[in-house]
């Protein structure tokens, strides 16, 4: 028996016919189950907006709760409101050289090598209409992976109300722990920038004084985690400042809430 | 025969617990019995794969060659990992992300190397995979143990339930956070293992080596 099974040719036989039938089950699986994973996966960001907007409550309607909440697209470079269809996608964009740009390496604090040029915004508005949360998608690089995340805003553009991450890759138990509960509460009333306007929000290492000065800028690192920390640190300056949604957060920042955003739209219309 | 049945499917529980008294698959028991719902999914999990691989490891053993036996085992397990995985995040996309890598860690989990090798090469299809579902069970067994202890000491709840009312929410129960770390799985094992020993004193290993008596001071002048 053994120089039967043994030849080279039967060796050869047997590889591929384990190759191709296990080939088969594990490509019709992935293809069958491909929609219900990627309805999963949209449902995961809806859920991801929902939190780090403060509006999520579990076994809530997120298909319904979402439908308060605007999407609207941002030209990074001059913060104004554009155009794009429904289709369009920040993170394909950022990969493509005509609809992205390369950053610099003193730019690219947050290692994300091509950033967009046209981004996405959620606004989230209360009972009333009024505009309650500005939603901005963030990312960029930890220890092992890059983490995507949103960071929502008070209605001043200044305040942060949440900070979220739906996607990442860091370890589990250390730089993971950028999804415990109880560390992104810490970063709700958290302010951008200090009095000079500059950009001053940090994650620090160790915990925060909270009689300290500029305690109200200052999150605590993760313990065990010193890299995802440096890179949610410098992933959120980066978004929040000049290369990222800084000149928009300027926008709304003069515009004030509801009215003003209105008028920021009427703006970008004449512009059309 | 029925007898043998038995002893194939519940063995593996106490008398010859894969985690107890082989000390395999200690990486996944740390990683995932924080809390019982990724506990119970991964036992699922391992328990499925385990199972089918040895089912059809076994159903073609006849066929392997020996020089590439070891290649061709892993290529059936990491085609059912894959597809477990693909499952999970189709059907339990929450719990799959908390998982995240440890469902495609079942390929390296030593438990399923270990029973295709040792068992499903040398026997028929279905009391292998009666020893796959048998092996799922004693990691099962002892990783819902750790899950259990864990959860509860650690955020005094189980499967998400409150059921300590922790000082946080203005209860009593103050959680002990070194539970939730990962090496309070060791300690826990530790003591499961001591507990089995003490109940199946023939599960003990013989000494490799033994220790000389203290030298008392008196000795030593």
């Amino acid at each position: 028996m053994a120089g039967k099974s043994e030849s080279v040719g039967r060796t050869l036989l047997v590889a591929l016919l384990v190759c191709l039938v296990c080939a088969v089950v594990v490509s019709t699986a992935a293809v069958s189950l491909r929609p219900v994973q990627q309805k999963n996966q949209v449902l995961d960001r809806q859920v991801n907006i929902l939190q780090a907007a403060g509006l999520y409550q579990p076994g809530m309607d997120v298909q319904k709760a979402f439908d308060t909440i605007e999407r609207k697209f941002v030209d990074l470079e001059t913060g104004e409101y554009v155009d794009k269809p429904e289709s369009y996608d920040p993170l394909k964009a950022a990969k493509d050289p005509a609809e992205s740009e390369r950053l610099s390496a003193d730019q690219d604090i947050a290692s994300i090598k091509r950033q967009e040029k046209v981004s996405e915004v959620y606004l989230a508005r209360d009972d009333n209409g009024n505009l309650s949360r500005i939603i901005l998608p963030v990312r960029g690089y930890g220890l092992w992976s890059t983490l995507y995340g949103f960071l929502a805003l008070e209605a001043d553009a200044e305040t942060v109300s949440g900070l979220g991450f739906y996607q990442h890759g860091e370890t589990p138990g250390l730089g993971g722990e950028v999804d415990n509960p109880a560390w992104k509460g810490l970063w709700p009333g958290k302010k951008l920038h200090d009095d000079s306007g500059d950009v001053a929000i940090q994650v620090v290492k160790g915990t925060v004084d909270s009689g300290a000065a500029g305690a109200e800028h200052k999150v605590d690192g993760l313990a065990g985690a010193t890299l995802t920390s440096k890179g949610v640190n410098n992933l959120v300056r980066f978004w929040v400042g000049e290369d990222g949604f800084g000149p928009y957060l300027d926008r709304m920042k003069g515009a004030d809430d509801g009215a003003g955003s209105a008028a920021v739209e009427a703006d970008n219309g004449g512009e059309a | 025969m029925a007898e043998k049945t038995k002893d194939i499917l519940f063995g593996p529980i106490f008398d010859n617990n894969p985690i107890a008294l082989q000390i395999l698959g200690i990486c996944s028991a740390l990683a995932v019995t924080s809390n019982l719902n990724t506990t119970l999914t991964m036992c699922i999990a391992l328990t499925a794969v385990t199972a089918f691989s040895n089912f059809f490891v076994s159903c073609i053993r006849n066929q392997i060659p020996g020089s590439i036996r070891m290649i061709v085992q892993m290529t059936i397990i990491a085609s059912l990992v894959i597809v477990v995985d693909q499952f999970l995040r189709a059907y339990a996309y929450s719990i799959s992300k908390q998982l995240s890598v440890f469902v495609g860690l079942i390929i390296t989990n030593c438990i399923v190397m270990g029973r295709v090798e040792a068992f499903a090469m040398k026997n028929p299809p279905i009391p292998s995979f009666l020893d796959g579902v048998g092996n799922g069970l004693g990691y099962s067994v002892i990783l819902l143990g750790l899950g259990f202890t864990r959860e509860l000491l650690g955020s005094g709840s189980l499967f998400g339930y409150q059921i300590l009312e922790r000082t946080v929410d203005g209860g009593w129960y103050n959680t002990n956070g070194l539970m939730l770390l990962p090496p309070s799985a060791f300690f826990l094992i530790g003591l499961f293992i001591w507990a089995i020993r003490a109940w199946k004193p023939e599960q003990v290993e013989e000494d490799v080596f033994k220790m000389k008596p203290h030298t008392r001071t008196s000795d030593a002048f």
